[in-house]
């Protein structure tokens, strides 16, 4: 644990429980559900600074801080969340909750069927990114939040930000979505069904029943993972990272020893460490679930027509180096939001960081992030 | 361009824009730099505004004046802006550093239903005198780069933007000139010669 950095310190994950069922978009009901969430700061009387975080496809609820003193990570965007940070938890009542179907302690493939008592496995319902905003909504109203000041996202986050401004335009004052796209293109759908298909290829997925049969298909939820990350990085930032370097063997004439380059050290390490920790079916629906969204779904496929309704202001930034969801992504969002006719600042990000650069360390980015977030909340 | 010391003409245009814009106007403020003006028309006039700039430095400033900005090119063409979403679109003191002043100009007047325009005024007197008698491209603090490193690759004289205002059927709604306190009434009557910057109000022919 590492405090000297502003950081929120401990956090203990929470849990709500709902017991009115929750229908997703394909009609699936869950009887009761529980949601898994981490809050950082105080939610003041008036409730007008309260701030929801998104996560992205592998994100969780544990988005700033440490879990125990003996934590070496903190949450994944300590970069911004925190006491003098850019979402500033010293006026900031900052919420981020876990996905339903994902596999960090909200309801998901990982967690007990309450009808079978078996492991949900490759019976969790398919949940939308609306299906998200909606459970959400309910985790608002659980914690006595009457609208956010701010929902904030990049990636898959983003999406739901901006999902969140359209789908209840009243409950958003400011929508940041960074690195997002307006939907996904059939070249992202085509890498998310490498995944998947890495992943239903393994003998031990069983039909996503893995649990119950005591199995991982680790083998391929590791190489969609290494397929995943390599969309998240750009070609100069790992050429500067990794090069050419041997990590294992050498070039030297007549030495034909094993050749392990760094990149690949690095990217077996990635899936390696993906494959025990994240569950297969989530990575399943959570690819699934980017293929099907499309924000202005309910309008036609226009997205003027659907950002119209929304009436936060926009903070929109993509990242130069990024080719998962590139610049032209975000300003197609942004370009809509312009015709529109509604509050919009727009950055493109100067980095070789790719499509991870929302997450990454940049002087320009943070300093747009705090230089942005002066106005979210009361003043 | 200012070859004596006196204020900057480029802090002195503004007064004439700002005199310009109406009370409670959407404006488009293009090549807004750090929006210290974009400020000042939201306080002083009421307005509505969005700044569109390339700089991140510019762009991190101006968020933190609480403006909406957007990062882009002018010369990428404007594109991102529907027609007639503006009042007022303004582009001040940075004609001459687009790689097509004349499409910029033409999209301005789509824009919106009025566009500002100010530039330094090539015709100057002392910008003859620097070519006509030193042979050497002008110089000053407004302008201090040589030719070969300024950013400002396309100058204009007065009778220059008339010409291509007409040429672009665009009418010139109101001109102002800014001189130096001597040359007050000559660069009214005089302004190809003896104005340093003008200031355009400019709208589509017709409308």
């Amino acid at each position: 644990m590492n405090l000297s950095d502003g950081s929120v310190g401990l956090v203990t994950p929470q849990v709500a429980h709902f017991d009115e069922p929750f229908t997703f978009s394909s009609g699936a009901v869950l009887h009761s559900h529980e949601l898994v969430y981490e809050t950082y700061g105080q939610l003041n009387h008036a409730g007008d600074n309260a701030v929801l975080i998104c996560h992205a496809l592998s994100g969780s609820h544990h988005a700033a801080g440490y879990h125990s003193e003996e934590d070496r990570r903190p949450g994944w965007w300590d970069l911004a969340i925190g006491p003098g940070k850019p979402i500033d938890t010293n006026r900031l009542y900052v919420v981020c909750s876990n996905n339903l179907g994902c596999c960090d302690g909200s309801s998901g493939p990982n967690t007990i069927n309450p009808a079978t008592k078996e492991p949900w496995g490759g019976a969790f319902p398919q949940p939308q990114v609306k299906d998200w905003v909606r459970s959400q909504k309910r985790l608002a109203e659980h914690l006595n939040i009457p609208r956010w000041a701010a929902v904030i996202g990049g990636s898959l986050g983003g999406m739901q930000a901006l999902q969140w401004a359209v789908d209840f335009p009243d409950w958003v004052e400011h929508c940041i979505a960074l690195a997002a796209a307006p939907g996904l293109t059939a070249q992202n759908i085509a890498f998310n069904e490498i995944a998947r298909h890495a992943i239903l290829s393994d003998p031990d997925w069983c039909h996503g029943d893995y649990l119950a049969q005591g199995k991982l298909p680790t083998r391929g939820v590791a190489l969609a993972r290494m397929v995943g990350h390599l969309t998240y990085m750009s070609a100069d930032g790992m050429s500067d990272r990794f090069g050419r370097e041997l990590r294992e063997g050498s070039f030297a004439p007549g030495d034909n020893s094993e050749w392990v380059f760094q990149v690949e050290s690095y990217l077996r390490h990635q899936g390696a460490r993906f494959s025990t920790q994240f569950d297969a079916n989530t990575y399943v629906l959570m690819t699934r679930a980017l293929d099907l969204f499309e924000l202005a779904a309910d309008y036609k496929s226009d997205l003027v027509a659907a950002l119209s309704v929304a009436e936060a202001d926009f903070l929109i930034a993509s990242f130069s180096s990024d080719w998962r969801f590139p610049p032209q992504r975000s300003i197609e969002i942004r370009d809509a939001l312009l015709a529109a006719g509604k509050p919009v600042t727009y950055a493109n990000i100067d980095t070789d960081n790719g499509h991870d650069g929302f997450l990454l360390p940049n002087p320009t980015y943070e300093a747009l992030l705090s230089a942005w977030m002066c106005r979210v909340g009361p003043s | 361009m200012d070859v004596s010391g006196r204020p900057l003409m480029s802090r002195l245009d503004l007064d004439t824009v700002l005199s310009w814009v109406p009370e409670g106007s959407r404006v488009l403020d293009l090549g807004c730099g750090d929006g210290a003006f974009l400020a000042r028309l939201s306080e002083e006039r009421d307005a509505i505004g969005v700044g569109v700039d390339i700089d991140p430095a510019n762009l991190v400033t101006a968020v933190s004046r609480g403006l909406d900005v957007i990062q882009e090119d002018i010369n990428d063409g404007l594109h991102c802006f529907t027609t007639n979403r503006f009042d007022v679109v303004i582009l001040a003191h940075a004609l001459q550093e687009l790689t097509h002043p004349h499409i910029a100009l033409q999209r301005m007047v789509d824009i919106a239903d009025e566009a500002i325009v100010s530039f330094p005024n090539f015709g100057h007197w002392s910008c003859r005198l620097h070519l006509g008698v030193k042979g050497r491209m002008p110089m000053s603090r407004v302008m201090p780069r040589h030719w070969y490193d300024t950013p400002n690759i396309h100058f204009c004289t007065v009778m220059d933007f008339d010409a291509l205002c007409s040429a672009l059927h665009i009418d010139i709604i109101e001109r102002a000139t800014i001189a130096g306190p001597a040359q007050h009434f000559l660069g009214r009557w005089f302004p190809n010669l003896f104005a340093t910057s003008a200031i355009y109000r400019i709208r589509r022919s017709g409308d």
